[in-house]
């Protein structure tokens, strides 16, 4: 049986974006595969997981409720946690130090056959594994800090910290061919050390399906012909989400019946209010804060139109859940998922014309998304976690006989 | 005897640019190239690579054989791009025409499924393309192809209403059961018109499989597909061989060997003194029905199907065939022409087939044949025209 020891930086229900998601799936569809997993995460909190050993690398509640997020990596060396709990004030920095400590005391005298490590904040700490007990490292890639960065292109510690792990690591698994593409151009890595591994479908249960929505407001709007887009993301300049208002401006021109919905906290929040107000369209927009559970769920629900109007997206499963959720889909063709989706309209993220083009033509027009849903829904239905973890499953069984081989 | 039946279609649509909805109201060139979709970039491509080379050919047999003789059919919007960016290929149809063994056959001008939607557009759009032959060749013809071979018994009864002598379709199997399609046949309903009907074997032989290096019989050579033919010919004398004029340099390129074949084959099939061409009218002349077919669904000659589903199979492709034949009253009204030329255009059908998911959602992208980005793409900026023809009409 395959031992392998992966580190990660949050699970749901602690997560705060898609990370925690995909670790959660693969893991659970890589133990389906008959691998043993300890997983360790930074914090301690109630995980409802049976199908792999959970380590808490710190007594410290879920990071993300610090700002410490795998995403937040503007000022990691700014201290977050007030907290007494460790003996001192602590930076998202030096909870990356602590996490990495307690791993390496952790798998002494210990037998893993791989270490699985992803993103950024656990790089270091499997390196370190690497080293110690001589078995190969697998840097799994969600999200670069290119992708994470803003024009001035992200922190150079975090730049320096992948560019190191993704050069010591033994293979990498990119969620894209597009973040393939960008380890290559911009860490220097060589291609054949990369394979891709598209995330799968967030499996969503059904429990709410009965109930009232959470958005009762919209339901009436539906019924006055109102069609309701949405998007869920993080409100960062990541997300793209002033060109998305932008286009909604221009889409009203043609039909003023369209509601954006913008599920999602983040720093951007105060600037977006402002520009959909300036260009006349704050009825038009409607702001949930970060939603999770039921309320999440019914956004899906709700939604006639999904857009992804992410810079820079390496994968994008909100999309996937969209397709499953009966939406008709608007990808930027700067996310990974437009690789596995295509019966799906879509842009360039800075395309305002191109985007208000399509939230006209999808918002009058049922034939188009009824189509558009339909076809969506077969793309989504033929992709699965269990063929994800087939293939990495593949990955480990090489990269081990390679090591060997040595 | 035994004849060889061969029919070319020569087709171009005037493809649709990525025309806004920021257009609609603003501006009509709806067919003016872009980047992206440009017409007369393909005309060039292909003229080079099929139209040329290929009716160079022909007329280089028709001159060494005295008895080869073929039918074409060549729609209205082709004839408008020849006229526009290939005159010579112009020139060259007038001179294969004026040897009397070619004969156009045909159809509506505007390749279009008006048959199904509207029979007063579509009995205009026959005689739109009977002038244009006329004006062009000099010369008319007694038989009907309409768009895609689409074919039932209605279309069948319409044609012999309106003078036509015979009218081709697909010699699908179902149908036919255990008959050959290498027979005439008449239509059921009518009393005198006469069906001829594709040989699909033979003709996809070369059509779709002749490059094809996963099929068994890769790489076809004259001999072989002669003996084929001549197999055939034991069940019935006619071979119907229709395909796409583009199948030669286009569909097949000319490195597959395709142009060699065909001149290989042409001569040693009129080797055999009792072997012959006859054009489409030629052979309904010649031969007698033998039987009647029934077809009162529609069959036409694409894909497995053998049905409408590549043009009308999903929701998107009925909604822009019913809001585009909603227009027909006040469209006509406004006499005019322009407007009424841009939504004849716009009739076409690969418009509709562009539109086409049935192969899109398994991310088979090479086999579509599609300028746009998708099928989505393509209903949209449709869509987006019929807006600005509407606001025209007003």
């Amino acid at each position: 049986m395959l031992k392998i020891l992966m580190l990660g930086w949050e699970l749901p229900p602690h997560n705060s974006g898609g990370l925690g998601v995909a670790c959660y799936h693969l893991a659970k569809s890589l133990a389906g595969e008959g691998a043993k997993i300890s997983f360790v995460l930074p914090y301690t909190a109630k995980h409802d997981v049976d199908f792999m050993e959970i380590v808490h690398a710190t007594n410290l509640d879920p990071i993300h409720r610090f700002g410490a997020s795998a995403y937040d990596s503007k000022n990691i060396t700014t201290c977050i946690i007030d907290g007494k709990e460790l003996g001192e004030h602590l930076s998202l920095r030096d909870i990356q130090q602590f996490y990495g400590d307690f791993v390496d005391k952790h798998v002494e005298g210990k037998e893993f056959d791989v270490v699985h490590s992803h993103d950024w904040l656990t790089l270091e700490a499997g390196v370190k594994v690497k080293h110690k007990l001589g078995i190969p490292l697998i840097a799994h890639v969600h999200a670069t800090e290119f992708d994470r960065g803003d024009e001035y292109g992200g922190n150079p510690i975090i730049h320096d910290i992948e560019r190191d792990g993704l050069m010591l690591a033994d293979r990498i698994i990119a969620v894209s061919q597009m973040t393939k593409d960008l380890i290559v151009a911009r860490y220097g890595i060589l291609a054949d050390k990369i394979e891709v591994a598209h995330n799968g479908p967030n499996q969503i249960d059904d429990e709410y399906m009965f109930e009232k929505s959470s958005y009762q407001f919209l339901e009436k709007k539906k019924q006055e012909g109102w069609t309701v887009v949405s998007v869920i993301a993080r409100l960062t300049i990541q997300k793209g989400l002033s060109h998305l208002i932008r286009a909604l401006a221009l889409a009203t021109q043609f039909n003023p019946k369209i509601m954006l919905l913008i599920a999602g906290d983040g720093e951007l929040r105060d600037e977006l209010l402002e520009l959909s107000a300036n260009l006349g369209v704050a009825q038009n927009v409607a702001f949930t804060g970060f939603v999770r559970g039921k309320e999440l769920r019914d956004v899906y629900t709700i939604s006639d139109i999904f857009v992804m109007s992410s810079r820079s997206e390496p994968f994008g499963i909100t999309a996937l859940e969209a397709a499953s959720s009966d939406n008709a889909v608007i990808l930027t063709k700067q996310s990974g998922v437009s690789e596995v989706l295509h019966s799906v309209l879509k842009y360039d993220y800075w395309d305002e014309r191109r985007l208000a083009e399509l939230l006209v033509a999808t918002s009058s027009s049922n034939a188009l998304t009824t189509e558009m849903r339909q076809n969506v829904t077969k793309e989504f239905l033929k992709i699965s976690w269990n063929g994800i973890a087939k293939k990495v499953m593949h990955i480990y069984n090489r990269t081990m006989k390679c090591r060997r081989n040595y | 005897m035994r004849s060889c039946v061969l029919y070319l279609h020569m087709h171009q649509p005037f493809r649709v640019r990525e025309y806004s909805i920021f257009d609609v109201g603003n501006r009509a060139d709806y067919f003016s190239d872009s980047a992206h979709i440009n017409n007369q970039l393909v005309f060039d491509k292909v003229a080079e690579k099929s139209y040329r080379p290929m009716l160079t050919l022909l007329e280089k047999l028709l001159g060494a054989h005295p008895n080869f003789q073929f039918s074409l059919s060549v729609t209205g919007t082709f004839l408008e791009q020849a006229e526009m960016w290939g005159g010579d290929i112009i020139d060259t149809l007038k001179r294969l025409v004026a040897t009397g063994r070619v004969e156009i056959v045909a159809e509506t001008y505007h390749h279009s499924l008006a048959f199904f939607f509207s029979k007063s557009e579509f009995e205009r759009q026959v005689k739109q393309h009977q002038a244009k032959i006329q004006d062009l060749f000099g010369v008319k013809s007694k038989a009907f192809r309409n768009t895609e071979l689409a074919y039932n018994d209605d279309l069948a009864s319409w044609a012999e209403e309106f003078g036509f002598e015979t009218v081709l379709a697909e010699g699908w199997d179902r149908i036919l059961r255990e008959r050959s399609p290498n027979f005439v046949y008449r239509p059921t309903g009518t009393n005198k018109i006469k069906l001829l009907l594709k040989n699909y074997r033979l003709s996809d032989d070369i059509a779709f499989r002749f490059s094809d290096k996963n099929w068994t019989e890769h790489p076809l050579s004259a001999e072989k597909y002669l003996t084929w033919v001549e197999n055939s010919t034991l069940n019935g004398p006619l071979i119907n061989l229709f395909m796409d004029f583009e199948t030669f340099g286009e569909h097949q390129w000319a490195d597959t060997g395709v142009f060699q074949f065909f001149e290989q084959f042409v001569g040693r099939f009129l080797e055999s003194p009792e072997n012959n061409f006859l054009t489409v009218s030629g052979a309904s002349e010649q031969y007698e029905a033998i039987d009647e077919v029934s077809m009162p669904e529609t069959v036409t000659w694409a894909d497995t199907e053998r049905d409408l589903s590549a043009w009308l199979g999903n929701a998107m492709q009925h909604e822009a065939a019913k809001n585009l034949y909603a227009l027909e009253e006040a469209v006509l009204k406004t006499e005019n022409a322009q407007l009424i030329a841009d939504w004849r255009n716009l009739q076409t059908s690969d418009h509709l087939y562009y539109m086409c998911t049935k192969y899109w959602s398994d991310g088979d992208v090479h086999a579509y044949f599609s300028a746009y980005d998708s099928p989505y793409d393509a209903f949209l900026y449709f869509m987006n025209t019929l807006r600005d023809v509407d606001f025209r009409s007003l």
